[in-house]
């Protein structure tokens, strides 16, 4: 049995220990928000907070969660959510949208860190993330537009 | 052309496809075996609209939403006549019916950019023959004149008597009328939704985890199963041994099929440990030494030889044989995986007397006919639901429909829902590549440095022959995907031959966003420019001059230049280089500008792009599609290819199948021509210019023509 607190809930979970996060989340808890891209750390889709920090869940076992705090795209907190998702639509970011759920989570660990990121700690942030529609450009001025709106929100 | 029947009057809502009530209409096509059996519309909802009695109008898009931002387009095609409240419109996925069959393809699909201007007339003829409708209902209520009536965000408006009444409201009553035999359209002048940048449908749902892709879905007992494929193209499974794999907690079944061996789990994760557990024995058959470096000598030995004509002006031998001065140039592009970020997938869920399949497709028709055929089971009973798509690019038009068939067979086999998932590895291995190509040209140019001759030769694979599109593609001997925009040359060259060489088959081979034009455009712009040079002429003064009469691609070219500042001084390190091309329907140019490390990286700061698609329907959709465009392909022109050897697929991932990261996007800059030409497609046409536009600006920098693709830093280390 792992214990662990997923966006805000204690679960306890009967899976093996070596099964990556990823599934667990995505088919044992069925927060299907979180993706499968590449399954080795190279794109970014599967992008999760764990205790606040970014790790790709698609190589992390549920091991290395238990007793801690994983966040998934569908329990982001407010403060950050709400402004990156506002400026995801302003900007209409997505487009086909499968690594967008990464994209934002990566986005919102950038936020929490620097409050007034410039294009290059932009790209540095979101160099992981691979995005196929090529929306970089709008992930660019979504995150200017999110720390802006999170800056006049507080 | 199609008859408009109002489906709410044939028993359509009480079959449950809308149970509040009120006005369905869709069209049928005239003709079709459907048309004559009323029972079967109950089953297959022929609709394209729905408005609820609660005012909610529902658009039934048949078209799949990829990220190209149709599932918004076709909403405001049909909104924008109907006069409905934006805020009020949802869009949800057509089921499969011959109803909603391409207009120009007969088959219901998505590719070919063609969805616009496809469906331009048949969804606002939707939205303003129900609109006439609730206007009639409205005014027979009201006792007064229809044509005293407007419409405006979801409302019929009496001006003189002061009366107002919601489409929500007239939905019941209008759905018991007859539609008219003929409606006017607006004058685009009226357009208050159509050119305007509508923000996109879908976007809330992917900004929070919502949107429910293929590899989402999920259904009680469903088991989840990743398959061994055989590790050479055209392989055969000669032996296995599942002691090992059945060993692993979670594995449920090993299920061989045609494609290979099943493994079938509680979940992913235990499935790819019992893959990995498999103990299996190949046929590697006739493909099992195919090697790049010799696949490229043979190709070479190809175009040594005439090919199959595809086009001949004048006589190009006879005028090379006579110019001042001639060029020769090999051009090669690898093959190319299309690396969708959602891995293919398909959920079905074969019982005795019907199927279900849950899939992210381009290709609905096909798809079901081959999930009824693999199932055993008759069309009729085979629910085919569309799901977003991570992308598509093509690598979801599949003709032979393999990753629903996998899902089909493997489930129909365990008698339980299955969802076929495949891992990064299945998926860059897994073929279905933009064909390799080879291009073997020569051009002569007269005393005055002006284009004489021009012979192409091009070798590559056709994903069309032997395949049911075979009669509508190849033409005397011509597959149209292997030579377009190539035998379309819009030069005035006056001798001018293109042939085509089909290379042996083996490795499956797709559509690949822009198809043909993925490879030809690299070829013919960056061979153009090596004339222009040779002639010591400005590439766009050069390009301008033989464009003679085509004015649409001399448009989108001097406002690409324009926006590029072509000709402008430029920083140190820096140069500019252009391209133009037209495909499905759209002329494109764009001007690049790079710099070259010192170790030979190379930098592109920017692109400016112009478009003229014809008219217009959401600007930012094209701005959006020409972006992604152009990180497509840079992609293509800095980092991805396939490679063999030993018969197998050398690159596995992200980590050695590289794509284009967010640091190396350069600025896009897109001017969007404002045109009442013929109306062209945006989803693909952005692809072709960006690699000969980036080479072009590699040789003005730094004197080296780079002829194959990707570019190597290692050829312009300094």
């Amino acid at each position: 049995m792992t214990k662990l607190r997923v966006n805000g809930k204690d679960v306890t979970l009967d899976v093996s220990p070596d099964t990556p996060l990823l599934w667990v989340v995505r088919e044992t808890l069925g927060l299907t928000g979180t993706k499968f891209g590449c399954g080795m750390a190279q794109c970014g889709a599967c992008l999760v907070h764990l205790d606040g920090e970014a790790v790709r869940s698609c190589v992390t076992p549920l091991s290395r969660a238990e007793g801690r705090s994983v966040t998934t795209i569908e329990g982001l907190e407010p403060s950050l959510a709400d402004p990156l998702r506002q400026a995801w639509i302003l900007e209409d970011v997505p487009q086909c949208g499968y690594c967008q759920s990464g994209q934002i989570m990566a986005a919102a660990i950038l936020l929490k860190e620097n409050g007034k990121p410039d294009d290059g700690d932009i790209d540095d942030a979101m160099a992981g993330n691979i995005c196929r529609c090529g929306t970089y450009p709008r992930i660019r001025r979504a995150i200017h537009m999110a720390a802006e709106l999170k800056a006049g929100g507080k | 052309m199609s008859g408009i029947l109002n489906l709410s009057r044939r028993g359509f809502l009480k079959a449950g496809a809308l149970a509040g009530g009120g006005l369905v209409l869709g069209f049928r096509l005239a003709g079709t075996a459907r048309a004559q059996e009323p029972a079967a519309a109950v089953f297959a909802p022929n609709a394209f609209l729905r408005i609820g009695d609660d005012g909610r109008v529902t658009v039934i898009a048949n078209h799949s939403e990829m990220g190209q931002g149709i599932y918004t387009s076709l909403p405001m095609l049909l909104a924008e006549e109907l006069d409905a409240d934006w805020a009020r419109v949802r869009v949800e996925p057509a089921p499969v019916d011959p109803a909603y069959n391409h207009t120009a393809f007969g088959i219901q699909m998505t590719g070919g950019s063609t969805t616009t201007w496809s469906e331009w007339e048949r969804f606002r003829r939707c939205g303003a023959t129900a609109r006439a409708m609730l206007v009639a209902a409205a005014a027979a209520a009201w006792s007064v004149e229809p044509a005293t009536c407007r419409t405006e965000k979801g409302e019929v408006i009496h001006d003189a008597s002061g009366q107002r009444a919601s489409y929500g409201s007239l939905a019941e009553p209008a759905s018991k009328l007859d539609p008219p035999a003929d409606v006017k359209l607006k004058d685009p002048k009226d357009f208050t939704l159509i050119g305007t940048p509508v923000k996109r449908l879908d976007t809330p749902d992917k900004t929070n985890g919502k949107a429910i892709f293929g590899i989402d879905v999920t259904l009680p007992d469903m088991l989840v199963a990743v398959i061994a494929r055989p590790p050479v193209f055209g392989g055969k499974l000669k032996s296995f041994d599942a002691t090992r794999a059945t060993a692993v907690p979670g594995v449920r079944h090993v299920v061989e099929i045609d494609r290979g061996v099943a493994v079938v789990a509680d979940g992913f994760w235990q499935a790819k440990l019992g893959r990995d557990a498999l103990d299996l024995t190949w046929d590697e058959g006739p493909l099992a030494t195919l090697d790049t470096a010799t696949q490229g000598e043979a190709y070479a030995a190809q175009a040594a030889t005439p090919g199959a004509v595809a086009r001949n002006d004048g006589d190009a031998a006879a005028a090379l044989a006579g110019a001042a001065r001639t060029l020769e140039a090999v051009y090669e592009l690898p093959y190319l995986a299309h690396a969708t970020m959602e891995p293919m997938n398909a959920v079905a869920d074969v019982r005795q007397d019907g199927c279900d399949v849950w899939v992210g497709t381009q290709f609905q028709t096909g798809d079901r006919a081959a999930a009824a055929a693999a199932a055993g089971l008759d069309p009729a009973n085979v629910n085919l639901h569309t799901t977003l798509l991570g992308g598509g690019f093509g690598r979801r038009a599949v003709i032979d429909a393999h990753f629903v068939r996998e899902a089909v067979l493997v489930s129909k086999a365990v008698k339980k829902p299955v969802k076929v998932i495949w891992t990064r590895e299945d998926d860059v291995r897994g073929g279905f590549y933009r064909p390799r190509a080879y291009h073997a040209l020569k051009g002569g140019l007269d005393e005055k440095g002006d284009p004489v001759a021009w012979q192409q030769r091009i070798v590559c694979q056709s994903f069309i022959a032997g395949t049911p599109f075979e009669g509508f593609i190849i033409k005397n001997g011509i597959d149209g995907t292997a030579v377009e925009g190539a035998d379309d040359l819009p030069y005035g060259i006056p001798n001018l031959r293109v042939e085509w060489h089909q290379a042996p088959g083996g490795v499956p081979t797709l559509w690949w966003r822009s198809v043909g034009h993925s490879h030809t455009a690299f070829a013919v712009e960056s061979f153009l420019d090596e004339l222009a040079h040779a002639g010591g002429k400005d590439p766009l003064a050069f390009r301008l001059e033989l464009l003679g009469d085509n004015a649409r691609h001399k448009r989108v070219l001097q406002a690409a230049a324009e926006t590029g500042g072509w000709g402008e001084p430029i920083g140190p390190g820096r140069a500019r280089g252009l391209a133009v091309h037209a495909s499905f329907g759209s002329f494109i140019a764009q001007v690049a500008e790079v710099s070259v490390g010192e170790d030979g990286e190379i930098r592109v700061h920017r692109v400016s792009c112009a478009i003229d698609c014809g008219p217009v329907v959401n600007p930012d959709t094209i701005r959006a599609q020409m972006e992604g465009a152009v990180a497509f392909g840079l992609s293509a022109a800095l980092h991805s290819e396939i490679t063999f050897k030993d018969g197998r697929v050398k690159q596995r991932n992200f980590h050695d199948y590289k794509v284009l990261r967010i640091q190396e996007m350069p600025e896009v800059d897109v001017t969007v021509i404002q045109s009442t030409d013929s109306m062209g497609g945006v989803g693909e046409p952005g692809v072709p210019p960006v690699a000969p536009a980036v080479g072009n600006a590699i040789f003005q920098l730094t004197g080296k023509r780079l002829r194959s693709l990707p570019f190597r830093a290692e050829e312009l280390k300094r």
